[in-house]
């Protein structure tokens, strides 16, 4: 199969590959897909005070399109509010990484992930503001 | 720096032997008078392309040790020319089933045997014959014991193949022919990979039936052939193509007249060669996997350890996925037993037959090396692999908690 000349840009010189410290409260992590399936997305991102993404990490196992799919999502969420980061679809990312049918669950798991970041983060403060 | 890209999938194919082209250009042309259709049985232009059909027939079942045991002579006439292995294989397998029907209606073959004997099962399965996959062992060998212990009284056919292509594990099949002539089976091996690569004699090894290609030996595309064994025990077929009744009624079909020549050349090419190349091949191997294993760590080989082909090496790179690493490694054509590069979305059955896991097997590479491998090309494929695994795994959030002691077969992952 041929790849496109942005997922090979993103395989080959990814965005954000890196770690936040996932016990910061500040810090939202999502782990999905499986091995056993051939990807795994991590996606972190750090909330700033103003409520906006400041940064976001990500480390992929997975084809060259996962990886693709997981490094322009730290790319677009950076700035961007939650409610903003939350409404990134999946179909974004296919459209703007030409992927082919068969890649499309990568995109998939890149929503996920996302969501499943937020999700962590929300959780973390609603943790935090019960235990004040 | 070697020249790029390079080619390290001489399982898939290989290239056409210089030597062999040369062979093959004079059937193709007017002005050599060699073009003629071999089945011409009036005219000197079929008569010279019966003739170098014959000479290839002869060089061909002289690689395979088809000879006549009393005279040593190549026996010819048990090479039937069809298109390619696909085509032996069903011809094998069907041939023999509608044959022997009455006789039995048990077939058994191997789970990582090519999806051209699988395939074929299955149809025949559907025509209400019965047939066994039996298991293979963690290295991908059927063991002579299991052949016996599957064998009833219905049982027509063995199927087993020489060396598989994904992990090149190469099958006892002297010990499995022993135990089939006794009972009275028929034993077909799918012997494309193994040709001129390993040890393989159809006398010796009491083998009745063989697929065999010519592009897996540097020969080209679009022939092969299959040997039929012509005496103790004289092998009957029923045809599965069915025609002008060339190549004794067994395959209709005018003859690839050059592809066959090519095939020939190929055959004698590998007879006189192919031990010395062999040697080097393995060499170079084993030191592709050296190199690597010095700088890259948690990486298992798949298949069996001493008794593979000798251009085979097939290794998961664990915490890296495999189409990522080949994209990673675009200079250097390999293959993967990863889901991702299969249409099936499914990884190698091959390599879950072996019992590996799916997730070694979504790491998993097959390098297949071959004549034209140089060892500049191996120095440059390891250092590039091994940076490249290395950066991958800095990617990857699997290593990262491999490296924090994180047991990855503890976590409850999210299967999708």
């Amino acid at each position: 199969m041929a790849y496109s000349e942005k997922v090979i840009d993103h395989t080959e010189n990814p965005r954000n590959v890196g770690t936040l410290d996932k016990n910061d409260d500040a810090v939202g992590t999502g782990l999905v897909g499986a091995p056993a399936c051939g990807d795994v997305m991590r996606l972190q991102i750090k909330v700033g005070d103003d409520g906006k993404i400041a940064d976001a990490k990500f480390k992929t196992f997975g084809c060259g399109s996962a990886i693709a799919s997981s490094s322009l999502a730290t790319e677009w969420l950076k700035g961007k509010s939650l409610d903003e980061a939350e409404a990134i679809k999946n179909t974004q990312i296919v459209e703007e990484l030409n992927l082919p049918p068969v890649k499309i669950h990568c995109s998939v798991l890149a929503e996920d992930a996302i969501k499943s970041a937020i999700a962590d983060y929300r959780a973390k403060q609603a943790a935090r503001k019960s235990a004040t | 720096m070697p020249k790029l890209p390079i080619y390290m999938d001489y399982h898939a194919t290989t290239p056409v032997d210089p030597r062999v082209i040369e062979t093959m250009l004079p059937y193709f042309t007017l002005e050599s008078g060699k073009f003629g259709n071999a089945a011409s049985r009036n005219h000197v232009f079929g008569w010279r392309a019966e003739e170098a059909v014959e000479t290839a027939r002869e060089e061909i079942a002289q690689l395979i040790g088809a000879v006549d045991e009393k005279t040593g002579q190549p026996d010819s006439k048990s090479i039937v020319f069809t298109s390619g292995a696909t085509e032996s294989d069903n011809l094998a397998l069907k041939g023999v089933a509608e044959f022997y029907r009455e006789k039995g209606n048990h077939i058994i073959t191997s789970k990582i045997e090519h999806k051209a004997i699988l395939d074929t099962c299955k149809r025949l399965e559907k025509e209400g014959f019965e047939v066994t996959y039996l298991d293979v062992d963690k290295h991908g060998m059927v063991q002579p014991e299991q052949v016996a212990a599957a064998m009833t009284d219905k049982t027509i056919l063995v199927s087993l193949m020489l060396a598989n292509n994904e992990v090149g594990t190469i099958n006892p099949l002297a010990e499995i022919g022993k135990l089939t002539r006794a009972k009275g089976v028929l034993l077909h091996s799918d012997a494309v990979q193994g040709i001129g690569k390993v040890p393989f004699d159809v006398n010796a090894m009491h083998v009745d039936l063989a697929s065999l290609t010519a592009h897996k030996m540097y020969g080209p595309k679009g022939v092969g052939a299959l040997y039929v064994r012509r005496s103790k025990p004289r092998v009957r077929l029923t045809a599965q193509m069915d025609g002008g009744g060339h190549e004794r009624g067994l395959r209709s079909g005018t003859l690839n007249v050059p592809g066959i020549v090519g095939f020939g050349k190929a055959a004698e090419l590998m007879r006189t060669e192919g031990k010395a190349e062999n040697e080097r091949i393995r060499g170079q191997r084993d030191r592709l996997h050296a190199l690597i294993g010095k700088r890259v760590d948690e990486i298992t080989l798949n298949g069996h350890p001493t008794e593979r082909l000798p251009g085979n090496l097939n290794v998961s790179f664990n915490f890296v996925e495999g189409e990522a690493l080949m994209m990673a490694i675009k200079d250097v054509a390999v293959s993967s037993g990863s889901a991702c590069t299969s249409a099936s979305l499914e990884p190698s059955y091959v390599l879950r037959a072996l019992g590996i896991g799916e997730e070694a097997a979504h790491s998993s590479i097959r390098f297949g090396l071959g004549r034209f491998t140089t060892d500049e090309e191996i120095d440059y494929v390891a250092d590039l692999v091994s940076r490249q695994v290395g950066k991958l795994r800095e990617m990857s959030p699997l290593y990262e908690m491999h490296k924090e002691g994180i047991d990855l077969k503890s976590v409850q992952w999210a299967a999708h």
